[in-house]
């Protein structure tokens, strides 16, 4: 039972105690890093799996993100062809959504960090696990593989709204509806997964209030996962029949309803929002209090507030059709709804804000990223509360204005806890530090680029810019090249960030077992864990925010869980 | 921990408020306004953007303090308070969105109310609109057939359907879904036909029966607006007026404006709706009235549809 | 450089948790996990109930918006398929008392009545194919006719993947087999699975024959 991990971090031998049943089908697993392209049932190999695939996909849609800014430098159609421009935004949304930011939050750190949250060996259908990762790849090479036959890929934007979908080149539109249909049964998985593990996998003695935020995070989305997705499935399944088999259900052709569909769609593409957001707000509560040195603040209402956000999440989606000739009434209701949806929102920035307030804290890069990522998710959660008013996205609806909303909120939030958890996790990982230096010029370039790249792009939709076209009015140029030097700048960015993780597995400061001095569960065991997460038992961690609480702190790098909590807990 | 007095606290706070506000009435994000609501609109805008200002930076000043004031100092490994949370101060900050969305979402009523949004649907005003346009429509039968697939969801309950064709009395179900304004006054007002379709405008005036590819407004005096789409979806957009509909196919749609400056302004096509969606724009001149005359009857033997797609620089 | 100190091997203070450590470790063992594998199998009978939800809703909608094209037809006969809900709510008792018999160790008992619940299953499958053929519309006919199918269709599949996974219990029941009075998971999954088809039939019935 050897990790591939730094040659002077073995982690000791094995006690006696006998491999389980799940060590043992783990120790028929190949070793090193052929394990990461096996059928590898150990979650933190599969939390890796999600990890490294969902970047390569995220280097894929920011290259097609690349390609739209390119073309969007110049007001007329000359990089690419309009046809083409379309298949790209498609993709680009598709991939960055499905294939990037939903297998990060959810099943990367998910896998990686619940099981030692909860105090398990495991989660609780790791071959189900296995399963969920494993229709990843095929469903991205299947989505992308679609580019190149005939009539090209799906034309019709990650919306795929009826009636154009129906009457773009139709492989490409089954194409990519077979591939969202993969995805979507592998996020159902992992969802069903999750639920099980946090509510069922617990260690004995370790009650729901005392678990780390990330936990409840990932309740609440993967309730959301099992409520919604399946609705989404049914609407795709429905779509292709409208497609293959000339029924007309979202066809006004042929006495369908295109309404219907979009109602169905957001039903799903709304809570979809929080599926990418609330684990990041997560990750968020997990990084902040370790290197502000406090705990987390208002722990209560930050459990609240994730289920207020659950429950507010799913009646909310009508407000991405307030010009879809929607009865005044559900206009009415849904921008409520959706306003609301600031509040419990609200109580968790100003908790984070609280959490830090008197901290001691260290700006490190993980922290730099955080504390972007809380500038950037307030201005998008801003202006999405200024989208919520019927009469205010009369007028933005479907331009500029909503692409800077939701890449404030995506990239400015989620991606930059992205970002945060890498730096804070990587040291768990592989056992090394990242380099600061390097981590520092990354998000520098990140935050500048990213301000630089969507900041105008509200300007532009206020003034007149729409969504989805390849040209535009040359009125509008200067702001779109800003735009994409910004892009480009992001692009940059990427390098020394790509350095930092390639170079640092193999020269980065042995990390030892707990460089942060943290106090959640995955912090204390060697780094890389060994295969069934705890040589011996897990530890009980009842207070995993206990900053601050023992004034004499033993030395956590060295310590149990016993030894931390036995005399402190409440 | 050093808390700043209540005193200065306060006094950034007023600071914070009167930069909001200066910014929100100062600062000038949106196009010239040349219809009867954008002004309406901008007073709402005006109100949205001092509050996120406030907010915003707010808390992005909170936020640098707190970097600031409480860094970790070179060689301190101590831990920073054991503050748990603190109940009045949750509820406070549980109850100040609460107010500021509540506020907001009462006043963006009364201003949806004040655009024309709330009026309900299918009061006669908008039925006298539908069934003039009936009239005009290329092939009843179809126009008929396809209104018939869009019954509202409130007629549905007077008339069940499911188990053979609708409504008894042999009357299509006249029905146009939500513009804004639809249900305003329709006394003289100007009814216009627009038929979207991939990738152009084409409006219809029946009165005059002029068809053209732009279209021609007299100032001060309501449009209706009548939608219909072919093939996909568009979208209907004049920043300008600060007016968007999508127009669906299968459910003729009826938007009210009134223009009231002067000029030539873009109509852009909002929804994705194929290759050239970029290129489907049009424009929306408004006349003065006296040229707007002038415009009809040079006009009135209907020249063949022409498609603008170019020339629609917004001017304003 | 830090040393690594393993999280807690067989640190002294620890020795006082050996109790709790048996079992924290028989919990991972496969066989302790019927509870979880029951709660994750209701956890996707929920997901899958909201496809279901999802169609009534699209169902519900069409028909409150878009009438019937002049012309189309959309009748549906009611004699069979309520002869068919017969069958399914029988089958769910059956099913029930072949789940008793394996927990009295009755092990005939218990096949015998998965085979009548498979044969239950597989008549309401007969009924439906018989419908279908005798309607008169078509998939493509008209919205209706087309939402019918659908719903129809779809609740056929899983009816179908519920008849294969009775056989499967049914093979697995044999003396010898996986499923035993001690463990019994194979078969409490397959009838939970097999009252939620039974369960939604209900719904749509009500919402396509009655409505
Ligand atoms: C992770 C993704 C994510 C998240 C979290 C959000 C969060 C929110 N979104 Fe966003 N949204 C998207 C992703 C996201 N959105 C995407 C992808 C689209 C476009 C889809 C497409 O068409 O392709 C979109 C589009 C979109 C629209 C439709 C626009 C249109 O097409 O016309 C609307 C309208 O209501 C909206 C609103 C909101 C609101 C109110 C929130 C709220 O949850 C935000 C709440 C947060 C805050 C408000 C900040 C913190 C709060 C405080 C500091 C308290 C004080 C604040 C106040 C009192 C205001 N969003
Ligand atoms: C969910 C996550 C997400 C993320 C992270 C991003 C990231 C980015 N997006 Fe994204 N975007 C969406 C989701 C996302 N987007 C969605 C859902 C849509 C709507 C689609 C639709 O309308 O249907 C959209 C639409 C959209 C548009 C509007 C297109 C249009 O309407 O016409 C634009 C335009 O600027 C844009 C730009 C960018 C840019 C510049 C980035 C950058 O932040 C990307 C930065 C990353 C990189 C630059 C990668 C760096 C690496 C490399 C460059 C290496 C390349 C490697 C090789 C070539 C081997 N996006
Ligand atoms: Cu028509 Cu876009
Ligand atoms: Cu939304």
């Amino acid at each position: 039972m050897t990790v591939a991990s730094p040659s002077d971090l073995q982690p000791p031998a094995p006690n006696n105690q006998g491999p389980s049943g799940q060590g043992q089908s783990l120790g028929l697993q190949p070793e090193g890093w052929l394990r990461y392209l096996s059928f590898s049932l150990d979650h933190k190999v599969i939390g890796l799996q999600y990890l490294i695939c969902a970047f390569l996909f995220y280097f894929l849609g920011g290259a097609l993100a690349g390609v739209i800014r390119t073309e969007l430098a110049s007001p007329i159609s000359d990089f690419v062809s309009r046809e083409t421009y379309n298949e790209v935004l498609t993709l680009h949304g598709t991939v960055m959504i499905f294939l990037w930011i939903v297998p990060v939050v959810n099943g990367a750190f998910g896998n990686y960090l619940i099981p030692f949250y909860v105090g398990a060996r495991d989660m609780a259908f790791p071959r189900l696990n296995a399963v969920a990762f494993w229709l990843i790849p095929p469903a991205g090479i299947l989505l992308i593989s679609s580019y190149f036959i005939k009539g090209g890929a799906a034309q019709s934007g990650w919306t795929a709204y009826p009636p154009l979908s129906i009457t773009t080149p139709a492989l490409g539109q089954v194409i990519w509806i077979l591939s969202v249909l993969l995805l979507g049964g592998s996020s159902i998985f992992g969802g069903i997964n999750f639920i099980a593990t946090i509510l069922k996998l617990r260690r004995p003695g370790l009650q729901l209030m005392q678990l780390p935020m990330y936990c409840w995070a990932m309740l609440g989305t993967s309730i959301l996962v099992v409520l919604s997705t399946p609705v989404l499935a049914g609407t795709l399944i429905l779509l292709s029949f409208d497609i293959i088999a000339h029924t007309g259900f979202f066809n006004p052709a042929l006495g369908g309803n295109v309404v219907v569909y979009q109602h169905l769609f957001w039903f799903y593409s709304h809570p979809a929002v929080y599926i990418m957001v609330l684990p990041a707000f997560g990750l968020v509560s997990e990084i902040l209090p370790v290197h502000a040195r406090k705990p987390l603040f208002g722990y209560t209402t930050m459990v609240y507030s994730i289920l207020a956000i659950v429950v507010l999440g799913l009646v909310v989606w009508a407000h991405h059709m307030f010009t879809s000739g929607t009865p005044p009434w559900m206009r009415l209701f849904f921008t409520i709804a959706t306003s609301f949806i600031a509040v419990p929102t609200g109580i968790k920035f100003f908790n984070w804000l609280a959490t830090l307030w008197g901290g001691k804290i260290a700006l490190n890069s993980a922290m730099l990223f955080a504390c972007a990522f809380i500038v950037n998710f307030v201005f998008g959660g801003i202006t999405g509360v200024a989208l919520a008013q019927v009469p205010f996205d009369i007028h933005v609806h479907d331009t500029y204005f909503v692409v800077g909303h939701f890449h404030y909120i995506v990239y400015g939030g989620t991606v930059f806890v992205i970002f945060s958890s890498v730096y804070h996790w990587y040291p768990k990982f592989t056992g090394r530090m990242l380099n600061e230096d390097l981590g520092r010029l990354h998000f520098l370039l990140t935050f500048v680029g990213f301000n630089l790249c969507f900041a105008p792009q509200h300007w532009l939709g206020l003034n007149g810019m729409p969504r989805r076209v390849a040209e535009y009015d040359p009125a509008f140029t200067t702001w779109n090249q800003v735009s994409s030097v910004g892009a480009l700048l992001m692009a940059i960015s990427t390098l020394p960030f790509l350095i930092n993780v390639v170079v640092s597995a193999f020269n980065g400061k042995p990390a030892g077992a707990n460089p942060w001095n943290a106090l959640t569960p995955e912090w204390l065991t060697s780094s890389p864990p060994p295969v069934e997460n705890w040589i011996g038992e897990a530890p009980l961690v009842t207070h995993p925010y206990g900053y601050g609480t023992p004034a004499d702190r033993i030395d956590l790098g060295n310590a149990t869980g016993e030894q931390i909590w036995g005399d402190s807990r409440r | 921990m050093p808390i700043p007095s209540a005193l200065i606290t306060l006094l950034l706070g007023m600071a914070l408020v009167l930069a909001g506000l200066w910014v929100g009435y100062n600062v000038s994000l949106l196009p010239v306004d040349a219809s009867s609501n954008a002004p309406v609109y901008d007073a709402l805008f005006r109100v949205l953007f001092s509050i996120g200002t406030i907010l915003f930076i707010g808390i992005v000043g909170l936020l640098l303090f707190s970097l600031v004031r409480f860094r970790r100092r070179e060689g301190d490994l101590a831990d920073g308070a054991a503050i748990e949370g603190n109940l009045p101060l949750e509820i406070v900050w549980t109850a100040i969105p609460a107010v500021v969305v509540l506020f907001v979402g009462i006043y963006s009523y009364d201003i949806y109310e004040r655009m024309g949004g709330m009026t309900p649907l299918n009061d006669h005003s908008a039925m006298h609109a539908n069934h003039s346009a009936l009239g005009s429509a290329e092939q009843p039968g179809t126009a008929a057939a396809i209104q018939a697939g869009s019954v509202s969801i409130q007629a549905a309950a007077v008339a069940p359907t499911g188990d053979g064709p609708s409504t008894g009395d042999g009357k299509p179900p006249s029905r146009v879904w939500a513009g804004i304004g639809a249900g305003s006054d329709q006394q003289g007002a100007l009814s216009v036909d627009l038929t979207a379709m991939q990738f152009a405008f084409i409006f219809h005036y029946p009165q005059a029966n002029i068809i053209s590819g732009e279209l021609h407004v007299p100032i001060d005096r309501q449009v209706a607006l009548r939608m219909e789409a072919r093939d996909v979806i568009h979208a209907f957009w004049v920043p300008q007026f600060r007016l968007k509909q999508d127009v669906i196919p299968g459910q003729p749609t009826l938007l009210n404006f009134t223009a009231t400056r002067p000029g030539t302004y873009p109509i852009v096509c909002a929804e994705l709706c194929g290759p050239y969606h970029g290129g489907m724009r049009s424009s929306v001149v408004v006349h003065e009235p006296a040229d707007f005359e002038a415009w009809l009857s040079k006009n009135t033997p209907a020249p063949p549809p022409t498609v603008a797609s170019s020339n629609s620089t917004p001017t304003a | 450089m830090t040393s690594l100190a393993p999280a807690t091997s067989n640190t002294p203070e620890l020795s006082s948790g050996e109790a709790t450590h048996g079992s924290s470790h028989a919990e991972q063992d496969h066989g302790a996990h019927s509870d979880a594998r029951l709660f994750g199998l209701a956890t996707f009978l929920v997901a899958d109930g909201m496809t279901f939800a999802g169609f009534f809703a699209a169902y519900l909608t069409f028909k409150a918006v878009n009438p019937l094209p002049e012309g189309s037809n959309y009748q549906l006969e009611l004699l069979l398929p309520s002869l068919n809900t017969l069958l399914l709510v029988i089958s769910s008792f059956t099913f029930h008392r072949a789940g008793r018999g394996l927990l009295r160790g009755d092990g005939p008992s218990c096949r015998r009545w998965l085979l009548i619940t498979a044969a239950l299953g597989l008549a309401f499958l007969g009924g439906q194919m018989v419908e279908y053929f005798h309607l008169p519309f078509g998939l493509t006919d008209n919205l209706f006719a087309s939402t019918f199918y659908a719903l129809t269709g779809f609740h056929g599949l899983h009816v179908t993947l519920g008849v294969i996974c009775i056989l499967i219990v049914w093979w697995q029941t044999r003396s010898g087999g996986r499923i035993e009075a001690t463990s019994p998971f194979g078969l409490e999954a397959a009838e939970l699975y097999w009252h939620f088809v039974d369960g939604i039939w209900l719904v749509l019935f009500g919402i396509l024959y009655l409505l």
